[in-house]
């Protein structure tokens, strides 16, 4: 790709989005841009059509109307372009879904040496400092199963990060945690983040929107009802939605 | 800290209870307790007693011992029998190499492999062919095992080179007992000479290890998202599945031949297998889907964002973890393939069963002696069908079912 179009374009561009399941209508029409380096937020009540959309984004979900281009590369049934940009993005999911016949290390492993075809030592290595980051590496020959669900997680985020994607899908990366270990997941997220890693979370953590997105977006009913900086979403809402809705998450 | 380490050394778990204990807690509780386990004792050894009775005194094992090699390799010309001897001491290397490298699983059976060659050594009857070289040689297997056992420790044989070692010898095996008919080495012993245990045996293993892949296939092409696979795969697996076994083998033993060209011939033995691999695939496949159903579809999703091609996500991730849920039901399908085996006889397919027969019609002072035949042919289907079962309770467990 040309660089210079990278710099200047935003790296995901979302134009009038359609989906529908059957005849439900789960996404209304969604306009939303990313540029490099940014972290945007999506929040908003189940149902809403957040986790949805952050899949159509690398194309687990397909789009039915509008446009979709990542990376300067337009979403499309064109199967090498979903390629692409399945290797350009990472995902870390609401369940792990870790592999769990599969050591740590070769969860990570895997993807680095049949996608990106890298010699096995050298797929173990940037493993191994993957999981150094995330603060796990004496973990690395035990089985998903052995680990408790922030380890996982965090080998989950090692996991999406050995492909070295330019953009990281959050979805709902803490929703099936415990309490105590909520903090270890985000604090591995905002260092990601201070790195400069461009990434789209969906997430009701407010305090790590309030100290990392650049833009957030407020999901309802299949539309984007507000965005703007956390300082303008919680200082000054401008939906009753937003508000009513907020209101509720933050007095938990 | 030290504190924490001495309560738990002062909480010890309760000793458990002594014999005297255990058998007045379970066996004599009450007095209605007390009287059954009187009565179970009694039946106990009233059946013991009088199965002992008859094998020790009243049964007549003639026709099982005067016939070993009948029971074991059919009309298998005796003088070719060396090539069987040699097949076995090949089987006896590999066996104790596995023994060493997977000693778990591998333990019962080597055992039994070992303990299969003691009694034919000191086989209770005077056999001509089993003369005193002969009970020496299969002695000497035992000495093959035990090499077999030290070349294991060797770090450089791996359990990959070992698997393909197996592999290559299960093909050896067959072209040591049917010949080299091209090459001219060895004279071709036509499959109609072979029979007993040894096609009872080949017929199970080679239908298990052909109906596998087949049936994985036929599994992965029912869930295809092409139509026109999708339903050839479900229209076979259904019509063979809807079949008893012996007409799939009476259809490919009669019919089979009508549809070949003329003067090309598949021999019986061969007609057999293939019915019996076809049979067996369609209820892997079955097994397999149920296996492949079973894996979240999380699975599936996560591979994809990594940007794995499907066939990828298959062989990788879907595949390796839906073989290891059906291994159970799997193999409890090829305990039974194997004890089917016995229904190639209504094909004219000689094996053990069909040699005990045979053995039966063949003097008429017989007469009278199915049942120690029967018993005997029922022994050895029991030992190797447990063999396969503990070799699958290890693999489990050394796989790990159960422990996602």
């Amino acid at each position: 790709m040309n660089e210079q179009i990278d710099e200047q374009l935003p790296i995901i561009v979302a134009q009038d989005v359609h989906k529908w399941f059957g005849d439900f209508h789960a996404l209304k029409g969604i306009d939303l841009e990313v540029n490099k380096g940014e972290v945007v937020v999506i929040f908003g009540p189940s149902g809403s059509g957040k986790s949805t959309f952050i899949r159509t984004l690398n194309r687990l979900e397909e789009h039915q109307q509008g446009r979709i281009i990542v990376d300067g590369i337009e979403l499309s049934h064109d199967v090498r372009n979903i390629e692409k940009i399945r290797m350009e993005t990472g995902m870390v999911f609401q369940q792990f879904n870790l592999f769990p016949h599969l050591s740590v290390l070769s969860n990570v492993t895997l993807a680095p040496i049949w996608v990106r075809k890298w010699k096995k030592q050298e797929a173990e290595e940037i493993g191994m400092e993957l999981l150094e980051r995330v603060g796990i590496p004496e973990q690395a020959q035990k089985y998903p199963g052995q680990l408790s669900g922030g380890q996982q997680q965090r080998v989950a985020i090692a996991r999406a990060l050995a492909m070295q994607p330019k953009i990281m899908l959050f979805d709902e990366p803490t929703s099936a945690l415990d309490p105590e270990m909520i903090k270890e997941v985000l604090d591995v997220m905002i260092k990601l983040a201070e790195s400069g890693m461009t990434m789209v979370v969906v997430t009701h953590e407010m305090g790590f929107a309030r100290g990392v997105a650049d833009r957030m977006y407020f999901f309802d009913e299949g539309l984007i009802v507000e965005s703007g900086t956390p300082h303008e979403i919680f200082h000054d809402p401008q939906e009753d939605r937003t508000k009513l809705f907020l209101s509720q998450i933050l007095k938990n | 800290m030290s504190t924490v380490i001495n309560t738990q050394e002062e909480m010890r778990p309760p000793e458990p209870p002594g014999f005297k204990t255990w058998v007045r807690k379970n066996l004599f509780n009450s007095w209605l307790n007390s009287l059954l386990t009187i009565i179970s004792l009694v039946l106990i050894y009233l059946v013991i007693s009088g199965l002992v009775r008859w094998i020790l005194t009243q049964a007549d094992w003639e026709p099982v011992l005067k016939f070993p090699f009948l029971y074991l390799v059919g009309q298998y010309p005796r003088d070719q029998l060396w090539r069987v001897g040699l097949l076995l001491a090949i089987y006896s290397l590999m066996v104790g190499m596995s023994w060493r490298k997977w000693s778990g699983i591998m333990r019962v059976l080597s055992l039994t492999y070992a303990g299969f060659f003691v009694v034919l050594a000191f086989w209770p009857a005077p056999i001509p062919s089993l003369d005193l070289w002969m009970r020496a040689a299969l002695l000497a297997n035992l000495g093959i095992i035990a090499l077999g056992y030290l070349i294991g420790g060797i770090n450089r044989i791996t359990p990959r080179i070992l698997l393909i070692a197996w592999v290559f010898s299960l093909v050896i095996s067959l072209l040591l007992l049917y010949g080299t008919p091209m090459l001219g080495i060895l004279t071709v012993v036509s499959t109609n000479l072979w029979g007993g245990l040894l096609v009872t045996l080949l017929l199970a293993i080679g239908a298990i290890v052909l109906s596998f892949p087949l049936g994985v296939m036929l599994a992965l092409g029912r869930r295809s998202s092409l139509p026109i696979i999708r339903i050839i795969c479900t229209i076979f697996i259904e019509a063979i599945r809807g079949v008893p076994l012996i007409s799939i083998l009476f259809l490919f033993s009669l019919i089979m031949p009508l549809f070949l060209p003329t003067g090309m011939r598949i021999d019986r033995l061969m007609r057999a297998l293939i019915g019996m691999t076809i049979f067996s695939s369609a209820y892997t496949a079955e097994n397999v889907r149920g296996g492949l159903a079973a894996i979240p579809y999380g699975q599936t999703e996560a591979a994809k964002a990594l940007g794995h091609s499907n066939f990828q996500i298959t062989a990788l991730i879907v595949l390796p973890q839906a073989l290891r849920v059906v291994i159970p039901p799997i193999v409890g399908q090829f305990i039974s393939l194997f004890k089917d085996t016995t229904l190639a006889s209504g094909v004219a397919v000689l094996e053990l069963l069909a040699v005990g027969r045979s053995i039966l019609n063949s003097e008429p002072e017989y007469i009278g002696l199915q049942m120690e035949v029967y018993a005997f042919i029922a022994v050895v289907f029991w030992i190797l069908s447990f063999m396969m079962s503990h070799a699958s309770r290890h693999l489990e467990s050394s796989l790990g079912v159960g422990e996602r």
